[in-house]
C-alpha cells in the first residue's frame, strides 16, 4: 500500500508499504528516522514514544496504515537541526544519558509532560514516565533532567523555544 | 542527594584543571549530542540500499535429537536468498568464550530450548520470518535435565555433553571441562582448620532465580561482504576482538578478512560478551553476496544471549560469642545451562569470594558450575558474586540475630581492611573499607516514617491500585555490604591496546585516542577523552571509532575497561609526551626539568617557557601505539583455592528502606543509600550513574525479575511477563562516593560498575525480612513468599 502523511512536519509518500508493518517500521526502515527505537515492539518500553496527532504513542502498537493523513513527530523533529530543545540539553547536563536506547522515548514524553504540566512533581513525573523503561541509569538522573528541563523552559530566556 | 563526597586521595590533583574536561571532572560524553537527537546508530539502525535480512530458526526444546532438516519449501519462498544450516559453516562448527562447545548451528542436537538451527535471508524481515517458519525440522525429543544438582548428582547421566570440546586459547588455565560429564568446574578453597567448632552455628539455605540483563538494544548487526572475500561486520558487542577471534575460526577465514567495527551498543551487561547474530549475519552475508542485517525482537533476545546463573546455595557459618567468626562452611550450585560460556570464570568468582568481605580463619568452599538444559548463563554484571551475596549477607543477619547483636555491627568486626588476607590467602595491599562504608550508611538520615501526614498511595505498596491506605504495611530496614573483583582474574594476560596521535588541525593541537574498548553506555569514551586531554593538556580529543583495526582492549566486562584501557590510553599519552618534552628541549637547547603540556603548550612553572604546540608540530604527527597490562595474577592452586587470583577489589554497601504489605505482599522500596570506595572518581557524574544503575538490577533481582522456566522452556520471554525497575520502582537514592586511591592502579581508581549491583538486592531481601520477621531465602522474594499463600 501506499501510506501519506507528515513527519516532523514535511509530508512523506512511501510506496509498497506491506499491511503488517508498524508505523515504527516505517518510520526507521523506510523514512530514514531511526531516532524511534526498537527496544521491545510490544509496546512495554517506551523507546519508540512519538506524538500522533499531538498525542505520545508508541510507534511500534500503531499499524502503519493507521498513520494515513496524520501528523507524527519523532525525537528528530523536537529541535533544529542546529539546536538542542531544553529537554534535550537537561538530559545531557543532568547525565541522563548513558547507552541511550531509552532516550528518545524519554525525550518524547518528557516533551510532553513538561507540555502538559510546566513543572510536574516527582510523583508526577514518575507516573508520567512509569511506561518508559531505562536499564542504565536506576532512573535518579532522569528525573534531575525532567526538573531542570522544567525550570529551565520556565524561564523563557535561559530556556530558548518550547 | 546524589553529589558525591570526596575524601582526600593520592591521586595527581595537579593534573586537573578546573572545568577542563580532564580526569576528575563531570565532562559530558561524546556521543551525548548524537543520542538525544535520535542520531547515534546503534546496531538495529544500520541500513544499506540492498541489503537483506537475515532471522533465525531455533529449537523449540531444550533437548532432542535432530533426524532431518528439510530447508527446500523455505527456499522456494519469494524473497528469500538463502537457508542456512550447519553444514554450510565452513570452519570450526562450534565456538565459545572459554570452552569451544556451543554450535554456531545445531549439528545433531539442540541443547536448549532458542538454539539456533537455520537461517533465513530475505528482502524483508517477514518474508524471512514466515520461510524460517517453513523449515521443516525433525526432532526426536527427550527428556531434559533442569536442575544443576541432579546434573552433577547422577554420574552416570553425560548426554548434556557427549562430545569432547575443545579447550580454546582463551580458555583460562583453571577452568576444568569435564568432556564426558556435567561438571564444568569445581572450584575448592581450603584454608585453616579442616574441622573446625563454635559456639553459635548457622545454616541457610538459598536460591537465586535466573536473571536476564534486559538490555535494551537488540541483539543487532550488519556484516557486509568484502571485495578480498572477507567480511565487515558493524555489531553491539562487548569485545570486538574476542568476536573476531570465533568469527574467523567459524568462517575458515583469517583477521584480516574479518574486520569488525563496533555499531552503537544499547546496553549490555555482560550478556553481549558471547556471541549472537555475528557470524550468522557473515554467513549469509558470504553466501548471498549483498550486506545482512539481523536485529533480535524481544522474544528473540530473551533466547539470543546468555543469563545471569541461577543459584542454589548451603552456608554454614560458625561464631565465637563476641560475634567473632571462626568458620564459614559453603556449597555453591551454579546452573550453567547448555555451554560453558564464562561459566569457568563465574565459579572462580563464586568460590573466591563467595563468603563477602570478612575475615574468616577457617575456610571450606565448595563451588560448582554444572551443565544442564536450561538456557545457557554465562556473564552478567557481578558475575558469580551477585548470587553469592545473597547467601553470606542472609548468613550475616541470622548469625547476628542468633547472637542478639545488630548486623552492622556484627558486619563491622569481622571486616576486612587493608592487610587482611582472603581465604584465597591473599593480602588485600590498598585501602578496603568495608567498616567504613557501613559506619557511614548508618550515620545518614533514614526517611520519614510511611503515613506522615496525608496518606498518598503513589507512596504505598500497591501504589494507585488503591490496595493500602497503610493498614498492614511494616517499614524494615536492611544493609549489605559486598566487594567484587575488578578485570579478569586467575592468571589471565589481561591487557588492553591503546593509540595515541597528537597533531595541529585547523590551528588547533588534537589528540586521537583510538582503542576497541567497547562503549557500550557506561561512558568510556568520555574517559578515554579526558585521560587524553589531562595527559596531553589539549582541549580537543577525538575518539576514533571503535574496531579491529588497532589492538585489543579486552572486555568491556569485569568493571575493567577504565582500569585497563584507562591506563592503556595514559601510557600511551605519557610517550606522546616524552616525544613533545624532546622536541621543546631541543627548541630551547637545554634540558628543563619540569617542562609539562598544559592549555595547548609546553610549559615549564620554574622558568618564562610556553611553546604552544600548534608551533612545535607544524605539519608532523606524533603517534605513539602500545599494549597496557595490570600487574598478574596467578592461577589458584586446584585443591585448595590459595593464590593471588584478583588484580584490585571493589567494595560498596548499601542499606534498604521500604515497605511491605504484610497482607498481600507487596514491596514498595522506599530508599536505597549507597557507598561505595571507588578509589578515584575519573568522571563523578558517571560513577554516580553507576551506582543508580547498578542499584536498581540488584533490586530487580531482589523484588521482581526472574526468567521462569519450566521443563527447560522460558515462560517469560517479553517486558510483559519479565519485569524490570520502572521509574515507579526505583525509589530516590543517597550515595557517598569515597576516593582511596589503590596505589596499583592508574590515578588510584577502582572499577566501579558492578559492586553497587551486588550489594543492592541483598540489602533489599534484609529489609523485608526486617519488615516481616520472615526468613526469605530466595529472590527474587515474590507476594507468595510474603503471605505464605
Amino acid at each position: 500500500m501506499r501510506l501519506t502523511c507528515t513527519v516532523n512536519g514535511t509530508e512523506q509518500h512511501v510506496d509498497d508499504v506491506w499491511e503488517g508493518e508498524s508505523l515504527l517500521y516505517v518510520l526507521r526502515e523506510r523514512m530514514g528516522l531511526p531516532g524511534s527505537k526498537n527496544a521491545c515492539e510490544q509496546g512495554e518500553c517506551g523507546s519508540c514514544t512519538v506524538y500522533l496527532d499531538g498525542l505520545p504513542v508508541c510507534a511500534c502498537l500503531v499499524a502503519a496504515g493507521q498513520a494515513e493523513g496524520r501528523q507524527v513527530g519523532t525525537v528528530e523533529g523536537l529541535a533544529d537541526p542546529e539546536a538542542l530543545h531544553p529537554v534535550q540539553q537537561a538530559f545531557l547536563d543532568a547525565g541522563a544519558v548513558q547507552c541511550g536506547f531509552c532516550t528518545p522515548g524519554l525525550l518524547v514524553a518528557t516533551h510532553d509532560l513538561i507540555t502538559r504540566h510546566g513543572r510536574p512533581s516527582d510523583a508526577e513525573t514518575r507516573e508520567a514516565l512509569a511506561g518508559n523503561l531505562c536499564r542504565c541509569t536506576g532512573y535518579e538522573k532522569i528525573l534531575d533532567a525532567v526538573r531542570l528541563a522544567a525550570d529551565r523552559m520556565a524561564e523563557p530566556t535561559a530556556g530558548g523555544d518550547r | 542527594m546524589s553529589t558525591p563526597t570526596r575524601t582526600p586521595t593520592g591521586a595527581p590533583e595537579h593534573l586537573t584543571g578546573p572545568g577542563s574536561g580532564g580526569v576528575g571532572d563531570d565532562a559530558q560524553r561524546p556521543d551525548g549530542v548524537l543520542k538525544v537527537r535520535g542520531e547515534f546508530a546503534y546496531g538495529s539502525d544500520l541500513w544499506m540500499e540492498d541489503m537483506l535480512w537475515g532471522v533465525t530458526l531455533r529449537s523449540p526444546h531444550p533437548y532432542a535429537r535432530i533426524r532431518s532438516i528439510d530447508t527446500s519449501a523455505a527456499l522456494a519462498t519469494p524473497g528469500v536468498s538463502a537457508v542456512l544450516t550447519s553444514d554450510d559453516v565452513p570452519g570450526e562448527k562450534v565456538y565459545g568464550l572459554e570452552l569451544a562447545d556451543q554450535p554456531v548451528l545445531a549439528l545433531d542436537v539442540v541443547r536448549y530450548q532458542g538454539e539456533p538451527v537455520a537461517l533465513v535471508a530475505a528482502d524483508h524481515p517477514e518474508t524471512a520470518r514466515l520461510a524460517a517458519a517453513r523449515i521443516h525440522v525433525d526432532y526426536d525429543v527427550l527428556e531434559p535435565v533442569t536442575d544443576a544438582r541432579t546434573a552433577l548428582g547422577h554420574p552416570t547421566w553425560n548426554q548434556v555433553h557427549d562430545s569432547t570440546a575443545e579447550v580454546t586459547e582463551l580458555s583460562r588455565e583453571s577452568a576444568h571441562l569435564h568432556p564426558e560429564g556435567n561438571l564444568v568446574r569445581h572450584l575448592k578453597v581450603r584454608t585453616g582448620d579442616p574441622a573446625p567448632t563454635a559456639d553459635v552455628v548457622v545454616v541457610g539455605e538459598y536460591e537465586v532465580g535466573m536473571q536476564d540483563q534486559a538490555f535494551l538494544g537488540p541483539e543487532a548487526g550488519l556484516a557486509v561482504p568484502a571485495e578480498d572475500g572477507g567480511v565487515e561486520l558493524h555489531v553491539a558487542t562487548q569485545w570486538l576482538h574476542v568476536d573476531q577471534k570465533q568469527i574467523c575460526s567459524a568462517l575458515a577465514l583469517p583477521p584480516e578478512q574479518v574486520r569488525l567495527t563496533l555499531a552503537g551498543v544499547g546496553g549490555a551487561f555482560g550478556g553481549r560478551e558471547d556471541l549472537s547474530m555475528h557470524v550468522h549475519a557473515c554467513l549469509l552475508a558470504l553466501r548471498t553476496g549483498r550486506p545482512v542485517k539481523m536485529s533480535y525482537n524481544r522474544e528473540e533476545s530473551f533466547f539470543g544471549h546468555v543469563h545471569r546463573h541461577p543459584a542454589t546455595m548451603r552456608y554454614e557459618h560458625g561464631a565465637t560469642r563476641d560475634g567473632e567468626l571462626v568458620y564459614v562452611k559453603a556449597a555453591i550450585y551454579f546452573d550453567g545451562g547448555a555451554y560453558a560460556s564464562s561459566t569457568p570464570a563465574v565459579v572462580g568468582n563464586g568460590g573466591t569470594m563467595g563468603i563477602g568481605p570478612y575475615v574468616v580463619p577457617n575456610v571450606h568452599v565448595d563451588c560448582y558450575g554444572a551443565y544442564t538444559n536450561n538456557p545457557p548463563c554465562g556473564a552478567m554484571r557481578g558475575f558469580g558474586s551477585v548470587q553469592t551475596a545473597f547467601a553470606y549477607e542472609s548468613q550475616m543477619d541470622a548469625l547476628a540475630a542468633e547472637l542478639g547483636m545488630d548486623p552492622v555491627e556484627l558486619r563491622c568486626r569481622n571486616a576486612m581492611e587493608e592487610g587482611s588476607a582472603t581465604p584465597t590467602g591473599q593480602v588485600i595491599d590498598s585501602p578496603a573499607p568495608v567498616a567504613e562504608l557501613l559506619r557511614r550508611l548508618e550515620a545518614m538520615p533514614l526517611p520519614a516514617a510511611s503515613g506522615d501526614g496525608e496518606v498518598d498511595l503513589r507512596d504505598m505498596p500497591g501504589g494507585v491500585s488503591n490496595t493500602t491506605h497503610g493498614e498492614g504495611v511494616r517499614r524494615g530496614v536492611g544493609y549489605a555490604v559486598a566487594y567484587k573483583n575488578v578485570a579478569f582474574s586467575e592468571g589471565y594476560d589481561d591487557h588492553s591496546t591503546a593509540r595515541v596521535r597528537l597533531e595541529v588541525v585547523g590551528g588547533e593541537p588534537t589528540a586521537t585516542v583510538h582503542t576497541a574498548a567497547a562503549e557500550v553506555g557506561q561512558g568510556l569514551v568520555t574517559v578515554e577523552q579526558q585521560i587524553a586531554r589531562t595527559e596531553l593538556g589539549v582541549e580537543r580529543v577525538v575518539v576514533h571509532p571503535k574496531d579491529t583495526s588497532v589492538g585489543s582492549a579486552g572486555s568491556t566486562s569485569a568493571s575493567r575497561q577504565t582500569y585497563v584501557t584507562g591506563g592503556a590510553v595514559k601510557a600511551a599519552c605519557a610517550k606522546v609526551r616524552e616525544q613533545v618534552v624532546a622536541r621543546a628541549e631541543r627548541l630551547v637547547g637545554r634540558t628543563v626539568p619540569d617542562l609539562r603540556l598544559a592549555g595547548g603548550a609546553v610549559v615549564s612553572d620554574s622558568e618564562d617557557i610556553t611553546v604552544p604546540l600548534a608551533d612545535l608540530l607544524g605539519d608532523d604527527v606524533l603517534e605513539e601505539t602500545l599494549e597496557w597490562r595490570h600487574r598478574p595474577t596467578e592461577a589458584i592452586d586446584p585443591e585448595t583455592g590459595q593464590g593471588f587470583a584478583h588484580v584490585q577489589y571493589a567494595f560498596s554497601a548499601h542499606r534498604a528502606v521500604v515497605d511491605v504489605d504484610t497482607e498481600l505482599g507487596l514491596v514498595k522500596v522506599v530508599e536505597m543509600a549507597c557507598t561505595q570506595d571507588v578509589g578515584k572518581a575519573i568522571n563523578p557524574q558517571a560513577v554516580v550513574g553507576q551506582i543508580q544503575g547498578g542499584t536498581a538490577q540488584g533490586l530487580g533481582l531482589a523484588v521482581m525479575e526472574e526468567i521462569l522456566i519450566k521443563d527447560g522452556k522460558v515462560r517469560n520471554p517479553s517486558f510483559t511477563d519479565y519485569l524490570i525497575p520502572t521509574i515507579l520502582d526505583m525509589p530516590p537514592m543517597r550515595i557517598e562516593v569515597l576516593e582511596y586511591a589503590d596505589p596499583h592502579a592508574p590515578y588510584g581508581l577502582r572499577g566501579v560498575g558492578e559492586a553497587p549491583n551486588i550489594s543492592s538486592g541483598p540489602a533489599v531481601l534484609a529489609a523485608i525480612r526486617a519488615a516481616t520477621g520472615l526468613p526469605l531465602t530466595r529472590v527474587p522474594v515474590r507476594p507468595e513468599h510474603i503471605t505464605g499463600t
